[in-house]
């Protein structure tokens, strides 16, 4: 914790560590929403298509599962964190279709970190994420690296 | 059209742009990215990112929109052409994805795609797995994000 009450800064996170970030419930509405807006492909917006798909059902977009995936780690630990965002991932690798009526599932796993070294006050910490779905089949794994303010280290803000 | 040709191969395709507007990155963001500096102006001018900017992810959906915009238009042109498009299939992943910089509301982004080779999918006959170099440019020719994306195509 930080001296603005913020539980996770660079010092709390150990290698090693896996926390359980959530689950979600995937409903049809939302993935048709999504897909009109971002990635309007029949697979993703008719029950139809989806079957007749490699997919096997109406399947949510590639980006909106990483976007799904984004608000469970947000919701999990990133808002109660110091966190100064990402500069990118290393992968993020769809293993199966995310399908209307699923319940996805979050869990991390803290792979590295490392203090910056143009910036005192700032560590990087390597994150794995991997999502199961109900079966608890792997469904997407992703790898990043985020930026988090030390304890100590709230003086930019 | 031979199969490198219907793909493009080696060539940067502009897939089109977007504008992005003050209440599209809030609306974005309040239900994936909750993130101070997504959904508040004030949050964002005190954050590091120094104003309102849209999600990464947001920005990476964006670049899908166009994708699959740019994709119909070049079956037309295939098409017009007088040969069959080629198929698309699910995606398999996408690697070295940086956000190099964010895009802020009111930032004009430039999506791009460079198809950069292909390759025989074992136990799959019609199926090949498709490299592609993908970018987004702001309004000031700055790249602001880009990955290596890996999708399933078929000849068709």
């Amino acid at each position: 914790m930080d001296a603005n009450g913020k539980r996770w800064t660079y010092d709390d996170f150990e290698v090693g560590m896996v926390l359980d970030l959530g689950s979600v419930a995937v409903e049809a509405g939302e993935i048709i929403e999504f897909a009109r807006q971002f990635d309007p492909q029949p697979m993703h917006l008719e029950d139809a298509a989806g079957e007749a798909s490699l997919l096997g059902g109406l399947s949510a977009a590639g980006f909106h599962v990483g976007a799904m995936m984004m608000r469970l780690m947000c919701d999990g630990f990133l808002l109660d964190s110091t966190s100064q965002g990402a500069p990118g991932l290393d992968f993020l690798h769809w293993r199966k279709p995310v399908l209307a009526g699923d319940t996805i599932s979050l869990r991390m796993t803290v792979e590295a970190k490392r203090e910056s070294k143009s910036r005192p006050n700032l560590g990087l910490v390597t994150l794995r994420q991997d999502l199961f779905n109900q079966h608890n089949e792997q469904v997407c794994e992703m790898r990043s690296t985020v930026m988090f303010l030390k304890r100590n280290g709230s003086e930019s803000r | 059209m031979t199969f490198e040709e219907k793909l493009a191969l080696g060539r940067t395709v502009e897939l089109g742009s977007h504008t992005f507007t003050a209440e599209e990155i809030k609306t974005f963001a309040r239900k994936y990215d909750p993130q101070p500096f997504h959904v508040s102006e004030e949050e964002a001018r005190k954050s590091v990112l120094g104003g309102l900017c849209a999600s990464g992810w947001h920005t990476a959906a964006m670049w899908m929109r166009h994708h699959v915009l740019g994709r119909a238009a070049a079956e037309e042109r295939i098409r017009a052409a007088g040969g069959s498009p080629i198929v698309f299939g699910p995606a398999r992943g996408l690697t070295d994805l940086e956000w190099l910089k964010p895009a802020y509301a009111g930032d004009t982004v430039t999506f791009t795609q460079t198809a950069l080779s292909y390759k025989a999918i074992p136990g799959k006959p019609d199926w090949y797995m498709l490299q592609s170099r993908c970018e987004a440019i702001n309004q000031d020719g700055k790249p602001i994000m880009r990955f290596m994306a890996s999708v399933m195509v078929s000849e068709g």
